[in-house]
């Protein structure tokens, strides 16, 4: 069973974090090759902001007519021999999961990369009903022998580092020399694609996610960098494909558009390695492909989401460029955040997936320096979403009663200006009194939130309002 | 209206510099009157409003907008020490009052006034410091605010480059945050001080001996962990050094230190 950290303590997972050097060196790595990146990958394409605004206007057009396209592409995967069921939520997604697989006759599945298979926790549900299954790609594999969950939306095991790599496969591969080098990510990558392969092989089910749903084809497009997903998809007797509903775009085209983004957001590369589309099941004549073929399309909590504040976030293609642009997730890493989504993106989604009153503190820890909206490919505003969180916090009344309380009480002074004024004098001077010539505070019982980190610096003396009023006398 | 040869600006101080650090705001006036406006100063200014916007407090936030907007209207201009203030104004006034019947034409006439500093003076005013020294390598950190609602990064650049002895160098991770972000720093002291950290350790790689920006609020968050740390570099707004108003004690240092240049 693997266990998310509470969102509701996100402050002191974050502070765990800031003591594991290891994490900080890794992420320290993240961002700063991520910060370097970015101008050439998007300087080499002198068209990437139109593309960006055209994706955007694909998918709010989309969302805008979701019904329309996600029967369309019913209809066009039906022709094409595959089979969608509608689930409302994650208890349905698992039943319906389980049971194709247990018609299948299935012992062992083969999976993909999947966010949402973690949003509705497929694994543990299926493992607790007998079968064996094997996440297939390497960060994913790491991950499931380790009992972690994904600190990133595409690069899943970014919080470890290659030596605790080693060590989980000379732990667990003990079939394999003990003495075997393992310094380098290509040794391990190998080992890894050893083990895999007999279980690619054995597979009777394949369960994959899925990038985009084509409507007007009923294709599903899946992109990986390992290849893992193709043989996921077409080895196995059954594939099962799972998506959330507003993955569904109109066209094929409309397809290639947001390919062209996604991939220089989420890595930096012009497109990953692979990117496979998938119609249906297996035709007469085909040289490959499993015979039956499952899209089980998830709303959990979507619907809610389309017709409120909130829809913008519905355009998140789960690049996961937010997440590496983030100065808090640089800081905290992925796990703090708690749900299965951390950074930007799950301080929006996480709210809305776990309930505001579980995951509060998510939208608040953040400084709105708003780099993850200079980098999302589908222009999120998500900062401007994250406060739209806070004001649902503030009006339920689920955050500090001692801080509402001050910003409340500073908010009716701030609209009085003869009462601010005065008492800005008095507490500047006070504070005056009080800094002397030292200049700054080391502690100040009532700003200890300050300076539990840094000192505080002592008011010039006099406000500037006032000293402007007694004559414009620079140095008063 | 359009604005006369001798343009009359509001100057919009912000709590910060109200409270903390006048001299920023005489640095201002000065600034502002050498580059050919008239400055008036409403006594009965406040805050902007963003601590109550970003906590959640819409209604709130919104009162203190129209009660700003009334206040500063007036002038053919209304200019702001800093980036997050100017960009409250600016950028989410229009937002916060959008569905408020006239007020939303008010705020949206007010936004187009409203100017951070250095911005109004290179690229409203097209004004370059003439007859001030200032001796120093200054690290200059682009507060968030002020690169990505105001598109200012060139600006205070040039205009330090015309101070004769000023030196820019330039930090490593110029666009990140030094973890300030008003209440967040109080409400997530631990994330915003790996933040800060990160920061002053990119500053003190330049070797610089002062750090300038054009937000206080950033400027005392670096400051104190410069302090914290034991990191002698000195922090001071822009404005100070443009203005030539750079001789009294930076940002949280004390009398002694400046006096005896032992920080």
């Amino acid at each position: 069973m693997v266990a998310h950290l509470d969102s509701l303590k996100f402050a002191d997972n974050a502070a765990r974090a800031r003591a594991d050097a290891n994490l900080q060196a890794a992420l320290s790595k993240l961002q700063r090759d991520t910060r370097l990146a970015r101008p050439g990958i998007v300087g080499r394409l002198p068209e990437f902001e139109a593309l960006r605004d055209r994706a955007v206007e694909i998918k709010n057009h989309t969302l805008a007519n979701l019904d329309h396209y996600l029967e369309t592409f019913e209809a066009n995967l039906a022709d094409a021999g595959g089979q969608m069921h509608w689930c409302r939520d994650a208890s349905e997604a698992r039943a319906t999961i389980l049971d194709i697989c247990r018609k299948a006759g299935a012992r062992t599945v083969g999976k993909g990369k999947s966010m949402v298979s973690e949003e509705i926790a497929l694994n543990d549900h299926l493992i607790a009903a007998g079968l064996d299954v094997v996440e297939t790609d390497l960060g994913e594999y790491i991950l499931q022998l380790r009992e972690e969950t994904p600190s990133h939306l595409v690069m899943p095991a970014i919080h470890l580092k290659k030596e605790q790599i080693a060590e989980t496969f000379r732990d667990f591969h003990t079939d394999l020399p003990a003495d075997r080098p393992l310094e380098e990510p290509a040794s391990m990558t190998e080992e890894a694609r050893h083990k895999l392969r007999e279980k690619f092989l054995a597979a009777d089910v394949g369960i994959t996610g899925a990038n985009m749903l084509v409507a007007e084809t009923g294709s599903i497009v899946v992109v990986t960098n390992e290849g893992n997903g193709d043989l996921t998809q077409t080895l196995p007797r059954v594939h099962i494909a799972i998506a959330t509903i507003e993955k569904v775009v109109p066209r094929i085209e409309d397809a290639l558009t947001i390919l062209r983004i996604l991939a220089r957001s989420a890595t930096g590369q012009e497109i990953t390695c692979y990117t496979t589309t998938a119609t249906g099941a297996r035709r007469a004549g085909d040289p490959d492909g499993p015979e039956e073929f499952h899209l089980v399309l998830l709303d959990n909590g979507r619907t809610d989401l389309l017709d409120g504040a909130f829809r913008d976030v519905l355009r998140c293609i789960r690049c996961g460029a937010c997440q590496s642009a983030c100065p808090v997730y640089g800081a905290a890493g992925g796990h703090a955040y708690g749900g299965v989504y951390g950074g930007p993106i799950g301080a929006v989604l996480g709210p809305a997936l776990a309930g505001v009153d579980k995951a509060w503190p998510l939208p608040e820890a953040s400084s709105f320096c708003g780099n993850c909206q200079a980098v999302c490919p589908m222009r999120i505003p998500l900062p401007g979403l994250m406060r739209k969180w806070r004001e649902v916090a503030h009006d339920r009344r689920l955050n500090k009663a001692r801080r509402r309380i001050a910003v409340s009480l500073w908010g009716w002074a701030a609209r009085r200006p003869g009462l601010y004024r005065f008492g800005a004098r008095i507490g500047i001077g006070l504070l005056k009194r009080l800094g002397g010539r030292r200049g700054r505070f080391r502690s100040l019982p009532f700003a200890s939130g300050w300076t539990a980190e840094r000192d505080l610096p002592a008011p010039e003396g006099g406000t500037f309002i006032d000293r402007w009023k007694r004559g414009r006398k620079p140095g008063a | 209206m359009t604005p006369s040869d001798t343009p009359t600006v509001g100057l919009f101080a912000t709590c910060l510099v109200d409270l903390y650090r006048p001299t920023v705001g005489f640095a201002t006036a000065a600034l502002l009157e050498r580059a050919g406006c008239r400055v008036e100063v409403p006594l009965r200014q406040v805050c902007c409003g963003q601590p109550a916007y970003n906590s959640g407090d819409r209604a709130a936030a919104a009162a203190i907008a129209r009660q700003t907007i009334a206040l500063f209207e007036p002038f053919d201009y209304v200019v702001a020490p800093s980036g997050s203030c100017a960009g409250m104004l600016k950028r989410h006034y229009p937002d916060l009052l959008a569905d408020d019947g006239a007020w939303a034409d008010r705020a949206g006439a007010f936004a187009e006034k409203c100017w951070e500093l250095t911005a109004f003076l290179a690229d409203v005013r097209d004004w370059t410091p003439e007859g001030v020294r200032w001796q120093g390598d200054a690290a200059y950190h682009d507060s968030c605010s002020s690169l990505r609602e105001h598109n200012v990064a060139a600006q205070p650049r040039a205009l330090l480059s015309a101070v004769p002895g000023a030196t820019v160098k330039e930090l490593d991770a110029l666009d990140v945050c030094c973890g300030f972000g008003g209440t967040f720093c109080i409400k997530y002291p631990g994330v915003s001080g790996a933040m800060v950290d990160r920061k002053v350790d990119d500053i003190a790689a330049t070797g610089a001996d002062t750090v300038l920006a054009g937000d206080l609020g950033c400027l005392m968050n670096i400051a104190g962990r410069l302090s914290r740390r034991g990191l002698r570099i000195r922090a001071r707004h822009v404005a100070e050094v443009l203005a030539g108003m750079a001789d009294g004690p930076a940002i949280g240092e004390g009398r002694d230190e400046a006096e005896s240049g032992d920080r």
